[in-house]
């Protein structure tokens, strides 16, 4: 039961919506629509019990008293208010109001505190990136050095500053301004080197979706003590 | 008086997280705290009011809705949506250790959809058209014969792309024309990254840009 | 005696480089210096699509972005958005990302109501909502459009909407336009919406991604906006053919001058650290390492 359902249950879901691409028609595409609406509904569980295990890993931190326990207190304090205000649309003037209208209390605390929060943890990167452009990047061999001389064209090229430092070059020599230098860069090599990992990926991806459908890969199926 | 408390609840938190840069201490603990309750909320506020209602309660039970979804309460029920709500319930489980065990069936399903949709999708899209895409003719011809651009532009490509698979084939070694081959595909992944880091640096400035933009129409509220 | 000079640069605190970093960002936006921008053909291909759809046509904008990538989508956004009204298009807003409806919502604001104040909700556009699921959201919109977005955003039943006549699927829409900031985002959009639906997809994505999709470009991907760059060019195109909008659509180009100067900061720390490593390599060979 504990193997031999999930296995059964992949290889039916996954076969019959390869059917479905083959044969569009009642009852495979109908099995398409449900089961994609299905996945989506899923989804919304799945996040439910993202919520559930926070609560109890903060909560269990905070009953035992554990390292930093204080700012397991804050976290649940967030996510009880944001919680509250949100399944109850405080604020909202009627029951069938947009959850996150411009009245709502959970639309003040998101701007309020998710927004900036998010954005500014995201900023961050930027200082990292910079130092660590300064401490690591090195021109140790050849190839690193085609890197570097690559990643300073398109740094140049994609702002306005690569179209003023070279636009004097004449015409013929137009190919070797810093901003189609950088357009040709994006658009060749690149793409050329993005194009065989993504079929080198895509080749992956179909083998494992193969295995998992036909049951011979099953690390999934973990969660709780095997059968 | 809303949108004050708003700007400058936002701007502090702002600060607060800027502050870890001088180095760790309880203000960038707070709010790094603060953001993982509330956004752990917001995920499931979202997906309860966007989809659980309108598409599962609203299937399964449509009358019940009434004053929440006025749209919706007229219509019929539709049992089959008893499924999915099982499959929900048998993943919420994994909350105990001991019946953790009953979320395999519903993460079968999920595994089951991803793999049987991703197979034909990644088959058709990232296989079959980019091979297609790659199919171009090595000598480029314009209106006045020869196009040296061109030419240029698909012989990259191509060689580019070819030699960049042979890189990735660890079936067989790296040695004579295959090694010159591989050596060849390592020089346009090269470029390929050093294309790639050159965009990640931007895109991480364009944040700072953005946040400090922020902090700039806070300021002029008190200046 | 002082330490040689690549043992100082090899010491430098980080702390420096931060405030550097800082700097070379505040200040430009301080003394507001702007810069002028050229749009290149991978953005102006979007520019000519949009320009080149007859007033009825059916966009379907998918914003699939959060706050933490504001800066680079939210512009973009806003300047097609404004191009698809402009030219009569009816729009259809939607996300697959959980933190996508309160920039709907922004756009909306800014872009509908101040600028189009006379185009009908329900009629002219929809603000459909979010929907979980990832790419099985877009699944479903091709098998069923109306079966998974039952209900507009604000609950109002989706047949009771001129502009939804006659949507059952993605199929039925002249254009697709994905501003994404990763998964799922524009490559679903191509892989699960675009390719099997059969229709033009036009992407607007953060500078991360931007270089990840140009294999699927021109074939898959009509045109890419690839960060702040890609969202400036869009609004310098804009501009040019719409010159009242000027005010309203500058927000990426007021904000290419502090990423160009960063950028010329950047590469200086680039170039300083490894003027260090080459100084250390030679003061190593010097003492026979």
């Amino acid at each position: 039961m504990k193997t031999s359902v999930p296995i059964a249950v992949t290889f039916l879901v996954g076969t019959s919506l390869v059917l479905a691409i083959f044969i569009p028609h009642t009852p495979f595409s109908t099995l398409d629509e449900h089961f994609s609406v299905w996945f989506n509904i899923l989804a919304c569980f799945a996040f439910t019990l993202g919520g559930g295990n926070l609560l109890k890993t903060h909560l269990t931190k905070i009953g035992r008293r554990e390292r930093d326990w204080q700012y397991s207190v804050v976290t649940v304090g967030g996510f009880l208010v944001m919680l509250v205000a949100g399944l109850f649309k405080l604020g909202a003037p009627s029951w069938d109001y947009d959850y996150i209208g411009r009245e709502t209390w959970f639309k003040h605390i998101y701007d309020a505190t998710f927004t900036p929060l998010q954005a500014t943890m995201f900023s961050l990167l930027a200082f990292f990136v910079a130092s660590a452009s300064y401490r690591a990047f090195r021109a140790k061999t050849r190839e690193a050095t085609l890197l570097l001389i690559a990643a300073a064209v398109i740094l140049l090229g994609r702002t306005p500053l690569g179209h003023v430092l070279t636009a004097w070059l004449p015409e013929p020599l137009a190919f070797l301004q810093i901003s189609n230098l950088s357009t040709w860069i994006l658009g060749v090599p690149n793409l050329a080197g993005q194009r065989a990992i993504l079929i080198g990926i895509a080749l992956g991806i179909i083998s494992s979706a193969i295995k998992l459908i036909l049951g011979i890969e099953r690390s999934h199926l973990g969660g709780g003590r095997d059968a | 008086m809303a949108d004050s408390i708003v700007l400058w609840v936002g701007a502090l938190l702002t600060l607060m997280i800027f502050s870890f840069l001088y180095r760790d201490n309880p203000f960038y603990k707070f709010a790094e705290h603060l953001f993982v309750g509330v956004s752990a909320a917001y995920w499931m506020v979202a997906s309860f009011w966007s989809t659980l209602i309108p598409n599962l309660l609203g299937r399964l039970y449509p009358k019940g809705l009434g004053a929440l979804l006025p749209s919706v309460a007229e219509g019929e029920p539709n049992l089959w949506y008893a499924i999915p709500l099982f499959l929900g319930i048998l993943l919420l489980a994994r909350l105990n250790e001991k019946t953790a065990w009953i979320s395999r069936w519903t993460m079968a399903f999920v595994i089951g959809f991803a793999a049987g949709t991703n197979l034909t999708r990644y088959l058709q899209s990232d296989f079959v058209a980019q091979i297609k895409s790659t199919i171009l003719p090595i000598v480029g011809v314009g209106d006045g014969g020869l196009d040296v651009g061109l030419t240029i532009r698909n012989v990259v490509i191509v060689g580019g792309t070819l030699s960049g698979l042979v890189y990735f084939f660890f079936s067989k070694e790296h040695t004579g024309a295959t090694g010159r081959v591989a050596r060849a595909g390592i020089w346009v992944l090269m470029v390929t990254f050093g294309a790639a880091f050159g965009y990640t640096v931007m895109g991480r400035i364009s944040l700072l840009v953005g946040r400090l933009n922020f902090l700039g129409h806070w300021l002029e509220t008190i200046f | 005696m002082s330490a040689p000079l690549h043992q100082r640069l090899a010491r430098v605190d980080r702390r420096l480089i931060f405030l550097a970093i800082g700097l070379s960002v505040a200040l430009p936006l301080i003394l507001n210096l702007r810069l002028a921008v050229r749009p290149t053909p991978i953005v102006t291909k979007i520019f000519d699509k949009i320009e080149s759809l007859p007033p009825g046509s059916r966009v379907l904008f998918s914003f699939d972005y959060g706050p933490s990538t504001m800066p680079e989508n939210q512009p973009m956004a806003e300047a097609t958005l404004r191009h698809a009204l402009a030219k009569e298009c009816r729009v259809y807003l939607m996300t697959i990302w959980e933190t996508g409806p309160p920039q709907i919502v922004r756009a909306i604001d800014e872009v509908v109501k101040k600028d189009f104040p006379e185009r009908v909700y329900g009629r002219d556009h929809i603000y459909l909502g979010f929907k979980a699921g990832q790419q099985g959201a877009i699944n479903a919109l091709l098998a069923d459009f109306k079966g998974l977005f039952t209900t507009d955003a604000n609950g109002a039943e989706i047949n009771s909407f001129e502009i939804m006549q006659g949507v059952e699927s993605i199929r039925n829409f002249d254009l697709i336009v994905a501003i994404g900031s990763g998964l799922p985002g524009v490559k679903e959009w191509i892989q699960f919406g675009g390719d099997p639906g059969n229709v033009p997809v036009a992407a607007g994505v953060t500078a991360v991604e931007a270089p990840l999709l140009y294999p699927y470009y021109p074939r898959q991907l009509l045109g890419l906006m690839g960060g702040l760059q890609g969202a400036a060019e869009y609004e310098t195109a804009l501009i040019a053919k719409y010159p009242h909008y000027e005010t309203q659509s500058s927000q990426a180009i007021v904000m290419m001058g502090p990423q160009t100067v960063a950028h010329v900061v950047i590469i200086l720390f680039i170039v300083l650290g490894n003027v260090a490593y080459f100084l250390e390599r030679r003061a190593r060979k010097k003492e026979g390492r």
